[in-house]
C-alpha cells in the first residue's frame, strides 16, 4: 500500500472509496432524496420489474441524481405491473403502472429531474406501502 | 467493483457476537452464494446499534429493516424472502412495547427518533476491520485538515468553542485542557485516552472502540498536534479482547496507509499511538492512578496538583481524556464548532451516550442531545417501564452518582442539572428503578462496589465506607435505629469532604441520594420494620389466614426449619421467631392461605 501523501490524496481515496458506503449513507436520511420503490412481487418480477430496477438503479448514478431505489413486496396493482413509487423529497408518493425502460427514462427525465407529471399515473386510493 | 443493491448489516458487537453472529453472517454469505446474488447482496459486520438486548441484530440497507434476535437458521428466510422477494420477513421484525406491533424499519422505532448519533455516528454503519470504509466515510479528513490548514492553537480555539467538555464523568472542558497541556514546555508530552471504563453497566467506550475505532485515533492525533505531543497511549481494560482487537488492526491499517505514523499525509508531524492494559479495576480510571498503573507503579490516586496537564505520565505533561471525548473530536473539526455548539443547553454542548438499563423495555446504548428530559429518555426512547410497572427512580453517574426520582422527570438533563438534582453526570450509566427495587437495598449494592473498588490508600474511604456499607446492612436487616440514620448522614459528608480521590469523594452519594428522596423509605425500616417493596427478606412476615387455611399440611411438610404449627384440617400458624422467610411455604399453599406482610 503507498502511503497518503497529502490531503488532496485523501479526499481523493474518499471520494473513490465512496460507493462502498453511499448506499447507507442514502438510507440514513432517505427524506432528503428521491425515494423509487419498486414492486417485486412475483407478478412484478414476470412482467420486468427487476429490469426496471436495475435500469433505475444505474441511470440516476450516471445521471448525477441522488436517489434511493428500494424493492418492495406486492403493491396492490397486479393489473399493471411493473409499478413504481417515486417520492420527491418533500412531496407525497405518485405510483406509475406498466412501467418499461422507455418509461422509466421519461420518469427520470421529466418527473424526478423537474417535477412534471405525466401519463400513467395510478390513481392514489392505495395501502401505503410503509 | 459489483454495485451492490443491498446491504445487510451485521452487528458485531461484544453484546451480539456472543450470541452467533459470526455465524450468521457465515450463513448469510452461503444462501448468498448459493442464489448466485454474491453481487447484488453483500454482508458487512459492523459495530454496535446499541439495541443489544433485542441481539443479534441485522439491518438491511436501503430499506432500513430491522430484524431482532436473529437466529443463524433465519439467514436462508432472509435472503430468500427478502433480498429475492422484497417482502420482510415479518416475525423477525421488532415490537413495539407500547403498540404491541411490529414495527417495519429503524426509522419507526421509537428508540431511534430521538436519537442524535455524533459519538456513536458509524457504530453500526461501518466494518470496523476496513479502514477503506472509515476512509469513505471521512476518516481522518479532520486530521489532515488540522495539520495543512490550522495552527495547534487554532485547533484548541475550535474545541473551546464548540463547548465540548469531558464525557468521562468531571465533564472538564475539553479545549482548556488542551490549552493547559499545550502550554507545559517540554521536550515529550503524552495523550492518553482513557478506556478503562469501570463504571458498573457502562459499556459506550467499548462500543465506540468497537465500531469505530478510527474516529478515536484520528482524535488522539489531533489532540497531538494541539498540544505538541507526538506518542498517544490507549489505557484499556484487558477484558476488552474484541475492542483491544480492533485497535490493532485499526492502527496497523492508519501506520500502512500513512495516517499515522512518521510524516502523516506529509505534513512532517509524527503520532504514533500505543496500547497499554489495565486489570480492570475501577480506581485505575481515574487519571493519576491511571498514570501510576501504566508506569508500573501501583494503581494509586495522588494528590493533585500537580495536574496530569503539567505533570503525568513518566512526570512529561499528558492530556488524559475520554474515549467518547475523542469521539466528539473529529466531527466537530469537520462540521465545525457552532453546529456541534447549536446542540445541548447553555453549558453542556453536543450529545452524552447513556447506557439505558434496568426495568425498562428497551435496554440498549442511547445517544441523545444534552437538555433531555428523563421522561423523552424513559417513555420514550425506553418504551417504558418494564410489565407496566410504576417508575421509582433513576441511577444516573454509577457508584458516585445519585438517584432522580418522578420529581425530576422534566429536569433537561445536563451535567450541571444533574448536580443539583443531587446525581452526576458519570460515564453514562442510567439504571431504571420501578416500584419493586428497595432504595436501601440499592444504595447497599452500589457501596458493596466501592468497598470491593477501594484502593485503600485513606482511611476515610477504606473504613468509612465499610461502616456506611454495615450500617446499610443493619437497617435492610430490621436492626436499624434512628441513630444510625444520622450516623449514614454525618459519615457521609465527612467522608466526602476527606478522601483523597474522586472515588472515596463521592462514594456516599447513592447513600445521600436515597437518604434525600427516599426519606419515609428508610424511616419504614427502621420504624415500622417494613419495606415497601419487600425486598429485604429479614423484614418480610409470612402470615397464614385461619379463615383460608384448610389444615392441608403442605406448608407445614415444606418448611425446612419446622416453625410451622398445627393439627390437621385446623388452621396452621407461623411461629415467627423460628422462620427464615424462604417462602416455601408461600409456594405450596394451594389455598392462598399465605401472605407476606
Ligand atoms: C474513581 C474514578 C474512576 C474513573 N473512571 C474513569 C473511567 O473509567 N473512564 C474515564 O474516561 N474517566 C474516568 N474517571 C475520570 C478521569 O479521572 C478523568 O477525569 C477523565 O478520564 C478525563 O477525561 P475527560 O475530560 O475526557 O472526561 C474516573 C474518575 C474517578 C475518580
Ligand atoms: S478515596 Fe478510596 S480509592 Fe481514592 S485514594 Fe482513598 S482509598 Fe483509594
Ligand atoms: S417462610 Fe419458610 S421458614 Fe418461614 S414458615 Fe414458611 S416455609 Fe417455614
Amino acid at each position: 500500500m503507498e502511503k497518503i501523501k497529502n490531503l488532496a490524496d485523501l479526499r481523493k481515496m474518499k471520494d473513490n472509496l465512496q460507493n462502498k458506503i453511499d448506499l447507507r449513507e442514502k438510507s440514513d436520511s432517505p427524506e432528503a432524496i428521491v425515494q423509487i420503490k419498486v414492486g417485486m412481487a412475483t407478478s412484478g418480477i414476470a412482467s420486468g420489474a427487476k429490469e426496471v430496477m436495475n435500469y433505475m438503479i444505474e441511470e440516476l448514478d450516471k445521471r448525477n441524481i441522488k436517489g434511493l431505489v428500494l424493492q418492495v413486496g406486492d403493491m396492490g396493482y397486479c393489473y399493471a405491473e411493473p409499478t413504481i413509487e417515486v417520492t420527491r423529497p418533500g412531496e407525497s408518493p405518485v405510483v406509475f403502472g406498466y412501467v418499461d425502460i422507455a418509461k422509466a427514462n421519461e420518469i427520470i427525465e421529466k418527473y424526478i429531474k423537474n417535477g412534471e407529471l405525466l401519463d400513467g399515473i395510478l390513481p392514489a386510493n392505495y395501502e401505503s406501502i410503509k | 467493483m459489483a454495485s451492490y443493491k443491498m446491504h445487510l448489516l451485521v452487528c458485531g458487537g461484544t453484546g451480539c457476537k456472543s450470541s452467533d453472529s459470526m455465524l450468521i453472517v457465515d450463513k448469510l454469505n452461503e444462501e448468498l452464494k448459493s442464489h448466485n446474488l454474491v453481487d447484488e447482496a453483500k454482508v458487512v459486520m459492523t459495530g454496535c446499534f446499541g439495541f443489544c438486548e433485542q441481539g443479534p441484530i441485522i439491518k438491511v440497507i436501503p430499506d432500513n429493516t430491522f430484524y431482532t434476535k436473529v437466529k443463524p437458521e433465519d439467514a436462508k428466510e432472509i435472503i430468500e424472502e427478502h433480498v429475492i422477494k422484497g417482502r420482510s420477513v415479518k416475525r423477525l421484525l421488532y415490537v413495539d412495547p407500547k403498540e404491541h406491533a411490529r414495527v417495519s424499519d429503524s426509522k419507526h422505532m421509537g428508540f431511534y427518533k430521538k436519537q442524535i448519533r455524533i459519538a456513536l455516528r458509524n457504530c453500526g454503519f461501518l466494518d470496523p476491520e476496513n479502514i477503506e470504509e472509515s476512509i469513505a466515510r471521512e476518516a481522518y479528513g479532520a486530521l489532515g485538515k488540522v495539520l495543512s490548514e490550522y495552527t495547534p492553537q487554532q485547533t484548541i480555539d475550535k474545541i473551546k468553542k464548540s463547548g465540548l467538555r469531558g464525557r468521562g464523568g468531571g465533564g472538564f472542558p475539553t479545549g482548556l485542557k488542551w490549552e493547559l497541556a499545550a502550554k507545559s514546555v517540554a521536550e515529550q508530552k503524552y495523550v492518553i485516552c482513557n478506556a478503562d471504563e469501570g463504571d458498573p453497566g457502562a459499556f459506550m467506550d467499548r462500543s465506540v472502540l468497537e465500531g469505530d475505532p478510527h474516529s478515536v485515533l484520528e482524535a488522539m492525533a489531533i489532540c497531538g498536534y494541539s498540544i505538541g505531543a507526538s506518542k498517544g497511549l490507549i489505557y484499556i481494560r484487558a477484558e476488552y479482547p474484541l475492542a483491544i482487537k480492533r485497535l490493532k488492526i485499526a492502527i496497523a491499517q492508519a501506520m500502512e496507509y500513512g495516517l499515522l505514523g512518521k510524516d502523516i499525509m506529509g505534513t512532517g508531524f509524527d503520532f504514533e499511538i500505543e496500547l497499554r492494559y489495565g486489570a480492570g479495576a475501577f480506581v485505575c480510571g481515574e487519571e493519576t492512578a491511571l498514570i501510576h498503573s501504566m508506569e508500573g507503579e501501583r494503581g494509586e490516586p495522588t494528590f493533585k496538583p500537580p495536574f496530569p496537564a503539567v505533570s503525568g505520565y513518566l512526570k512529561k505533561p499528558s492530556n488524559v481524556n475520554n474515549v467518547e471525548t475523542f469521539a466528539c473530536v473529529p466531527v466537530i473539526i469537520l462540521k465545525g464548532e457552532e453546529w456541534f455548539s447549536s446542540i445541548g443547553t447553555e453549558k453542556s454542548k453536543g450529545t452524552k451516550v447513556f447506557a439505558l438499563a434496568g426495568k425498562i423495555n428497551n435496554v440498549g446504548l442511547i445517544e441523545v442531545p444534552m437538555g433531555i428530559t428523563l421522561r423523552e429518555i424513559i417513555y420514550e426512547i425506553g418504551g417504558g417501564i418494564k410489565n407496566g410497572k410504576k417508575f421509582k427512580a433513576v441511577q444516573t453517574g454509577g457508584p458516585s452518582g445519585g438517584c432522580l426520582t418522578e420529581k425530576h422527570l422534566e429536569t433537561p438533563i445536563d451535567y450541571d442539572n444533574l448536580i443539583a438534582a443531587g446525581s452526576m453526570m458519570g460515564s453514562g450509566g442510567m439504571i431504571v428503578m420501578d416500584e419493586d427495587d428497595c432504595m436501601v437495598q440499592i444504595a447497599k449494592f452500589f457501596l458493596e462496589f466501592t468497598v470491593e473498588e477501594s484502593c485503600g490508600k485513606c482511611s476515610p474511604c477504606r473504613i468509612g465506607n465499610k461502616r456506611l456499607h454495615e450500617i446499610l446492612t443493619k437497617i435492610t436487616e430490621g436492626k436499624g435505629t434512628m441513630e444510625d440514620l444520622e450516623l449514614l448522614k454525618s459519615l457521609s459528608n465527612v467522608i466526602k469532604d476527606t478522601a483523597l480521590c474522586g472515588l472515596g469523594q463521592t462514594s456516599p452519594n447513592p447513600v445521600l441520594s436515597t437518604l434525600n428522596n427516599f426519606w419515609d423509605e428508610y424511616l419504614e425500616h427502621v420504624v415500622e420494620g417494613k419495606c415497601r417493596a419487600g425486598q429485604c427478606t429479614a423484614l418480610k412476615k409470612y402470615i397464614i389466614d385461619p379463615e383460608k387455611c384448610i389444615g392441608c399440611t403442605a406448608c407445614a411438610r415444606a418448611c425446612p426449619v419446622n416453625a410451622i404449627e398445627g393439627d390437621k384440617k385446623m388452621p396452621h400458624e407461623i411461629k415467627q421467631e423460628l422462620c427464615i422467610k424462604c417462602g416455601s411455604c408461600y409456594e405450596k399453599c394451594k389455598f392462598n392461605a399465605i401472605s407476606i406482610k
